[in-house]
């Protein structure tokens, strides 16, 4: 047989069992991947076969499809981020500057964080809100369809070796206290305030199959949509626009866009280099 | 042919990237039929290269964004801090992944997805490098079909990267640097 009709054939092959894959996972746990950009999710599955030990995705599977410990181990494989707080200080600096300023006109302020992962986001937003004095009347949403992210954000708790990080990118963004006020050091660990946490209500929820559940005045979902498919990101973009009080905010991550999405004509770029987006009215 | 094989370069390189780069990409010409997508090993934060290449340059130079179409004649450097990967529809997708071999962006990664992507029409080329970040990802090129160049180990300003590349990869080619840049202006007009 001709070489690369073999070899064609056999990446075929893998394509249609990782397709299977997600539509097992999708069926039996209600997990649906199936939208996410393939080249990645193909990566992350290839690793968490291969460090879990199956020979093929067929394997993988029956694992799955059989079994119920498997779903727990594949959903880190496909969904853990880490990330820093105040990741990119500028975007921090630019809410802080040009963001804060509108919101503040508000009684009371309505935020989500989606697909907030292991919490870095959502403290460096509380932290933020503090400083400026808003957090008082502020709630924040924080979601992710990771119930093992979930519970991390809600401990707060980081490795004391990523507070020079976290640190440093907060004096960047234009903190006005220090970092250290914030968190209590124990047996190589941060841990961070529960006063932080007392606006902020933790739920799962999911982009991909989930409605509209509260109406804010900004949404962050930053480095989130860059594991989706162009329509799974229409859908997304979709949910925060429906959320979005009119001109309300919309923040993405640094190299992320609407340009490509249905929804583009219904924001307008407030800070451009920051990726931070105006809902239009109306 | 009526409908030849679509074309695409990767371009791999670390410690010394800026001076090989600069021997080989302002050679090409503004209307390159080719797109060319590089990863380079700088730290996390803006680094001058975009802005640097994009003048010494006659292509479009830019760091693309998430699912940006991948068009010819332009360069696409992959962000700091992000891996960047080929689609199936040949669009860019970005990923804040963990490093791969301790990079981010990682050259295996783009190297990988854009050998499922493109196939036998892809040219894979590693240049200088102190670690061993493109080894697999040439390998992959070479077994989806396509070519893979390797600069010179004993003429690269660091030699471990394009070393541990033909080690992994033994059916590459190694070249100088002008070899290589003679090599990719042929590509697209046979």
């Amino acid at each position: 047989m001709d070489a690369a009709l073999t070899r064609g054939s056999t990446e075929a092959v893998e394509d249609i069992e990782i397709q299977l894959l997600l539509e097992a996972l999708f069926r039996r746990y209600h997990y649906d991947f199936r939208h996410y950009a393939r080249a990645s999710i193909k990566r992350r599955l290839r690793q968490a076969r291969e460090q879990l030990g199956f020979s093929d995705f067929t394997e993988m599977q029956q694992a799955l499809l059989h079994g119920d410990t498997l779903v727990t181990r594949l959903l880190d494989y496909l969904t853990v981020q880490v990330s820093e707080m105040f990741r990119d200080p500028g975007y921090f600096r630019a809410i802080r500057e040009q963001v804060l300023p509108h919101l503040r006109t508000y009684p009371s302020l309505k935020l989500w964080i989606a697909g907030c992962s292991q919490g870095e986001e959502l403290y460096s937003f509380a932290i933020l809100l503090h400083e400026e004095g808003l957090l008082d009347r502020s709630l924040i949403y924080a979601t992710d369809i990771n119930p093992a992210a979930l519970e991390a954000a809600q401990s707060g708790v980081y490795a004391l070796d990523r507070l020079a990080a976290f640190t440093q990118n907060h004096q960047r963004a234009g903190g006005k206290t220090s970092l250290s006020d914030y968190y209590t050091t124990a047996y190589g660990r941060a841990v961070f305030d529960k006063k932080l946490r007392a606006q902020v209500v933790f739920s799962d929820h999911s982009l991909v199959t989930d409605a509209v559940f509260a109406e804010c005045q900004f949404v962050s979902c930053r480095n989130v949509m860059i594991y989706f498919d162009r329509p799974l990101q229409d859908r997304a973009v979709g949910l925060f626009k429906d959320s979005l009080t009119r001109r309300g905010f919309l923040g993405l991550g640094s190299k992320e866009t609407l340009r490509f999405s249905a929804h583009a004509d219904a924001f307008s770029d407030f800070v451009r280099e920051e990726k931070i987006y105006q809902r239009r009215d109306g | 042919m009526s409908d030849p094989t679509p074309q695409a370069v990767v371009i791999g390189a670390s410690a010394g990237a800026v001076q090989a780069l600069s021997a080989i990409l302002p050679r090409l010409p503004a209307d390159y039929p080719v797109p060319v997508l590089i990863v380079v090993h700088v730290p996390d934060g803006p680094s001058g290269l975009t802005a640097l290449f994009a003048s010494k340059c006659a292509m479009t130079f830019r760091e693309p964004e998430d699912k940006e179409p991948i068009v010819p004649a332009t360069a696409y450097l992959a962000p700091p801090g992000y891996h960047m990967l080929v689609e199936a529809d040949r669009s860019i997708a970005l990923s804040t992944d963990e490093p791969v071999l301790f990079s981010r962006p990682s050259i295996d990664v783009l190297f990988e997805t854009a050998a499922d992507s493109y196939g036998a029409g892809l040219t894979g080329i590693i240049l200088t490098g102190a670690n061993e970040d493109g080894a697999r990802g040439a390998a992959a090129v070479h077994k989806a079909g396509g070519t893979v160049l390797v600069e010179d180990p004993a003429t690269a300003y660091a030699a471990a990267m394009p070393t541990a590349a033909l080690m992994r990869c033994p059916a590459a080619s190694a070249m100088s640097l002008d070899e290589i840049a003679d090599h990719l202006l042929n590509l697209g007009t046979s």
